[in-house]
């Protein structure tokens, strides 16, 4: 087991893997930008360095600056967290480089699945389904013209180098493809630094199902369930719950399945989630893997009590799967609301000192959260200000809690997205389990009216 | 008086190298631009300079200590300011 670890994060990850760190008995390196000077993950570590000012290039991504407080700190390894540097194949292959292990899979698989044509092209010849598009980067007009003829309109646009939702375009009809594909080659450049883009015929009204894994360092890979992650806006992920409410259990086994064979194909190791969307038949199609850990992991823990930080950090250490996780069972339902701090209904970011700060609690009630009365939300990083989940015996009794623990959670000083998970809560076909990836955007269309 | 911080994450040192002297001692003068001392970092070495001029009256590192980013150095006694 590693004896000082370095969270290369902020916020309420940074805090988790902190407590798994404490749990395994791992001493722990808070590093921090001059804007987090009062954060919590800096207060709880067992040291902290200042890396940078407040701009996230110039701190949490400046891979020299985090890599020398990781020597003059001495630690044997590095926890990316998500987002920032997690899925820098660069960044993980430098931390070997410099003798400190990443917590993560190795560079080699990290490069792969942040290549999303790349990704969905050994995805598809290790046997998953994936959605009918570019064998993948579309180098040209002309090949754009016979991806179109072969896969049919509508379609989407995405960038090769793009993902989390970013970078992508759709087109409905002939006249619009050219100056699509032109645009987003243009947008692909400035945004992710390479204009390829690859194409995918547009799945209508689809729901966006994503499997769990874990895998360790001796070919091992098994899957932890599913979360439905349908209930977006503009692409970014608002609600998340498990066990989906549309797949049914052969779905579930036989995906489950593809998915471990396709890993163990590649090699891949540590946690990770392989995203699906699927159509209105029911079918499911590859879109993307998340070579990291996710925010909606809580979802997964507490329907399996499976503690996939520490697994990480545990599998990272060389340990077996099997010793790691062991037999395990999927138990009820559990749902997770990401609280950030925007305007409710024009979703304005409203960073700002939070004046009173109160956090739910009770039987199947989990928050996580760096805030705190008297915090400052900063406003150069995310505005995740917490992540609050509960589990129940089956949906229903889930969705009784969180409009409970919801009621209970007080935030005062700042502008919270608390207001608008009560009102998704209270939808009838939020309830009935009826939405697709548009039933956000819609809802919040209404909104103000 | 001014107070150079640092700029990156490193190892302070205060000489060019272990048998050499210090490249400044309290009460030295200095220009802007001199070499004040060097920051180990990711095993390069970086010459970290006066950004003005004036007489060194603290030194507030360790040789050979860490140092992390925006931790004061030096101070510096401009000429004709506080």
């Amino acid at each position: 087991m590693f004896k000082k670890i370095l969270i290369a994060n902020r916020g309420e990850i940074a805090l988790r893997i902190l407590s798994a760190c404490k749990e395994l008995g791992v001493r722990t390196v808070a590093i921090y930008s001059e804007a987090d000077r009062h954060a919590l993950h800096v207060r709880f570590a067992d040291e902290a360095v200042c890396i940078g000012p407040p701009r996230s290039a110039d701190s949490y991504l400046n891979i020299p600056h985090v890599i020398s407080a990781a020597e003059i700190t001495d630690v044997d390894a590095i926890h990316p967290g998500y987002g920032f540097l997690s899925e820098n194949a660069n960044f993980a292959e430098v931390c070997e480089a410099s003798h400190v292990a990443f917590i993560g899979p190795s560079p080699d698989v990290i490069r792969m699945m942040g290549e999303k044509d790349r990704a969905r092209a050994e995805m598809a010849a290790a046997g998953l389904p994936v959605i009918p598009g570019s064998a993948g980067v579309v180098p040209d007009e002309s090949a754009a013209k016979d991806v179109a003829a072969e896969v049919g309109l509508p379609l989407m646009i995405k960038a090769a180098e793009g993902g989390g939702g970013r970078g992508m375009r759709v087109v409905r009809t002939k006249k619009e493809l050219i100056p699509a594909f032109q645009t987003a080659r243009a947008e692909a450049e400035q945004a992710f630094g390479s204009p390829n883009v690859y194409m995918e015929k547009l799945i209508e009204h689809p729901r966006h199902i994503e499997f769990q894994v874990l895998g360790d360092r001796h070919g091992n890979v098994i899957h932890l369930g599913e979360r439905e992650c349908t209930l977006q806006r503009r692409h970014q992920k608002v609600l998340e719950e498990s066990p989906s409410t549309v797949l049914d259990p052969a779905t579930r086994e036989r995906v489950g399945k593809q998915v471990i064979e396709a890993l163990r194909k590649v090699g891949y190791s540590s946690a990770g989630t392989v995203e699906f969307l699927r159509d209105v038949t029911g079918e499911l199609y590859f879109i993307e893997m998340n070579a990291r850990i996710q925010v909606e992991h809580p979802v997964t823990e507490m329907v399996t009590q499976v503690d996939l930080v520490k697994s990480q950090i545990r599998l990272a250490a060389g340990e077996r799967l099997e010793d790691v996780v062991g037999p395990f069972e999927f138990h009820g339902h559990a749902i997770e609301c990401r609280i950030n701090a925007e305007d409710p209904e024009t979703f304005r970011p409203s960073p700002g000192r939070i004046t009173a700060f109160r956090v739910p609690g009770g039987p199947g009630v989990r928050v996580d959260t760096a805030a705190y009365a008297d915090a400052v939300i900063p406003p150069y990083y995310d505005s995740l200000v917490a992540k609050l989940v509960t589990h129940g015996r089956d949906r229903a009794e889930a969705i009784v809690r969180m409009e409970g623990a919801l009621d209970g959670f007080v935030v005062e000083g700042i502008k919270t997205t608390i207001p608008l998970h009560k009102r998704i809560l209270a939808e009838p076909d939020f309830k009935a389990g009826k939405f697709d990836t548009h039933f956000l955007d819609r809802l919040t269309a209404t909104a103000g009216k | 008086m001014h107070l150079i911080k640092s700029p990156i994450v490193g190892t302070y040192y205060s000489s060019p190298s272990p048998e050499a002297e210090p490249f400044v001692v309290v009460g030295a003068r200095v220009d802007a631009g001199q070499t004040l001392c060097i920051i180990e970092a990711m095993k390069l070495m970086n010459e970290i300079e006066s950004d003005v001029a004036g007489e060194v009256v603290q030194i507030l590192v360790e040789n050979g200590h860490p140092v992390e980013y925006g931790e004061p150095l030096f101070g510096i006694r401009t000429q004709g300011k506080k």
